[in-house]
């Protein structure tokens, strides 16, 4: 139920809404509890009709690089 | 979207999965983590991941369904609502296979001629609420904090708008009461204690209410949480941070999710829901029992749209049957197989109680993924 699915802005309507795109299936969305401003192909959180949040893509292989640095150092350390 | 690298997710797998077994190998006991979220205890089956750690890390399922911990009497209100002349029931998918005190489910009631509707946006009950002037739509509202400000949205417009026939039941619950009931420990009647040393924090919940409010608990009870997206590699990683929190002996909220996640959420969505709804004094959670300050009812401001106001019903004692183990389940006390009932007399297509209902629930995640009959 908490649950929500990254889904891509395909479209921006003027009454805050907008259609995004899920696994192939486009849907109206309500942007009405977004903090920030969306544009055409940015990716959103949506929950039942409603997007709650803009997803950062750079910050997930940001914090991907990370952990790639931390297991090299494992790896030396037990190696 | 894959927001992970996805060529490099077995090879990184695999080297967590060494490094998590290798500092628990170091501290010489089995790490018990509570992943709160159904979402992470689906992700946790589905992938196998606590077969991967067997030995090294044991998961207890969470409390964090909000079919599973509505207790059977919300369940029957739910009934008796639907079963008015000229209600319109609506509500998410997974509340109409519920069953109630006397084994119908409000699928059943649609079965037998109730208007008894599922609505995948809570707003599509404005434009049921229009075309049908002359009957009451009410919106039977669940979910945790996920939920609740769709939920605010709607009650905001309909009052903006003068709608007279759309009313809402609010069961919307707050997980940092849930988790601090779970750390606080007391033994349930019935149900026992349950041993935690860490929590995987829920992701979607924590993109509306951020990590902060977690805080408190990982200083006051010394226990780690860290907040985790869904894909397998995400729970690994969780895991991992957790793990290497505990070698160092540390405990602070840490956040992996945080291509989603800020440390003050969604304050917009915080706001809203401020704005329309209230705490209630108490509220009976299946499984953890009566948590005080532990859900949100409509405050006076909104209360003519507060179903709970319009039809006020009384409801005899719930009946729950005497051989579901639910109540234990959720509270992490039980595995799905002790249960008598499991996949014999309970299944997903016949389910007896709410932990199989749900596509969240414990004993859902494992007859699909665990039941080999």
């Amino acid at each position: 139920m908490c649950l929500a699915v990254p889904s891509k802005v395909v479209e921006i309507r003027e009454d805050n809404t907008a259609v995004v795109e899920t696994f192939g299936a486009k849907r109206l969305v309500s942007l009405e509890l977004l903090q920030d401003e969306v544009a055409l192909g940015d990716w959103v959180l949506v929950h039942v009709g409603f997007a709650i949040q803009k997803l950062e893509e750079d910050y997930a292989l940001e914090s991907l690089k990370l952990f790639e640095q931390i297991l090299e150092e494992e790896d030396e350390a037990y190696s | 979207m894959r927001l992970t690298v996805s060529f490099r997710e077995a090879d990184f797998i695999k080297r967590l999965e060494r490094a998590i077994k290798e500092s628990v190998e170091r501290l010489e006991k089995v790490i018990r983590i509570m992943e709160f979220c159904g979402g992470h205890t689906h992700a946790i089956l589905k992938h196998g991941i606590d077969q991967l750690l067997e030995g090294y890390v044991r998961f207890v399922h969470g409390p964090g369904c909000p079919v599973c911990v509505l207790p059977m009497q919300r369940v029957d209100l739910a009934l008796e609502l639907a079963s008015q002349e000229r209600v319109i029931l609506c509500t998410y998918g997974d509340v109409l296979r519920v069953p109630g005190s006397n084994r119908k489910s409000l699928l059943d009631l649609r079965a037998e001629g109730k208007d008894v509707r599922m609505l995948y946006s809570c707003l599509d009950t404005i434009k049921i609420a229009q075309e049908n002037p002359t009957k009451e739509v009410v919106f039977f509202a669940i979910g945790f904090e996920t939920t609740t400000p769709q939920t605010a949205v709607l009650i905001k417009k309909a009052k903006e708008m003068g709608i007279r026939n759309l009313s809402v039941v609010s069961n919307h619950v707050i997980t940092p009461a849930a988790i601090q009931h779970i750390l606080n420990a007391p033994e349930v009647r019935d149900y026992g204690k349950v041993e935690i040393d860490a929590f995987i924090g829920p992701g979607h919940v924590s993109v509306i209410i951020g990590t902060k409010p977690y805080e408190y608990f990982a200083e006051e009870f010394l226990k780690p949480v860290v907040i985790s997206g869904f894909e397998p590699l995400d729970v690994m990683q969780a895991v991992y941070m957790i793990v290497r929190q505990i070698s160092e002996k540390k405990a602070l909220v840490e956040n992996q999710y945080a291509r989603a996640v800020s440390r003050e959420g969604n304050l917009k969505a915080q706001r809203l829901v401020a704005d329309v709804f209230e705490l209630r004094k108490e509220f009976e959670w299946r499984g953890l029992g009566i948590i005080p300050y532990s859900s949100l009812k409509i405050n006076s401001r909104f209360a003519d749209f507060d179903a709970e106001r319009r039809f006020s019903i009384s409801l005899p004692r719930p009946k729950e049957h005497p051989a579901c183990i639910c109540g234990k389940v959720i509270r992490g006390v039980a595995q799905p197989k002790d249960c008598k009932l499991f996949a014999s007399v309970c299944t997903p297509s016949n389910p007896i109680g709410s932990c199989m209902v749900s596509s969240e629930g414990a004993c859902n995640a494992y007859y699909k993924y665990r039941w080999q009959g």
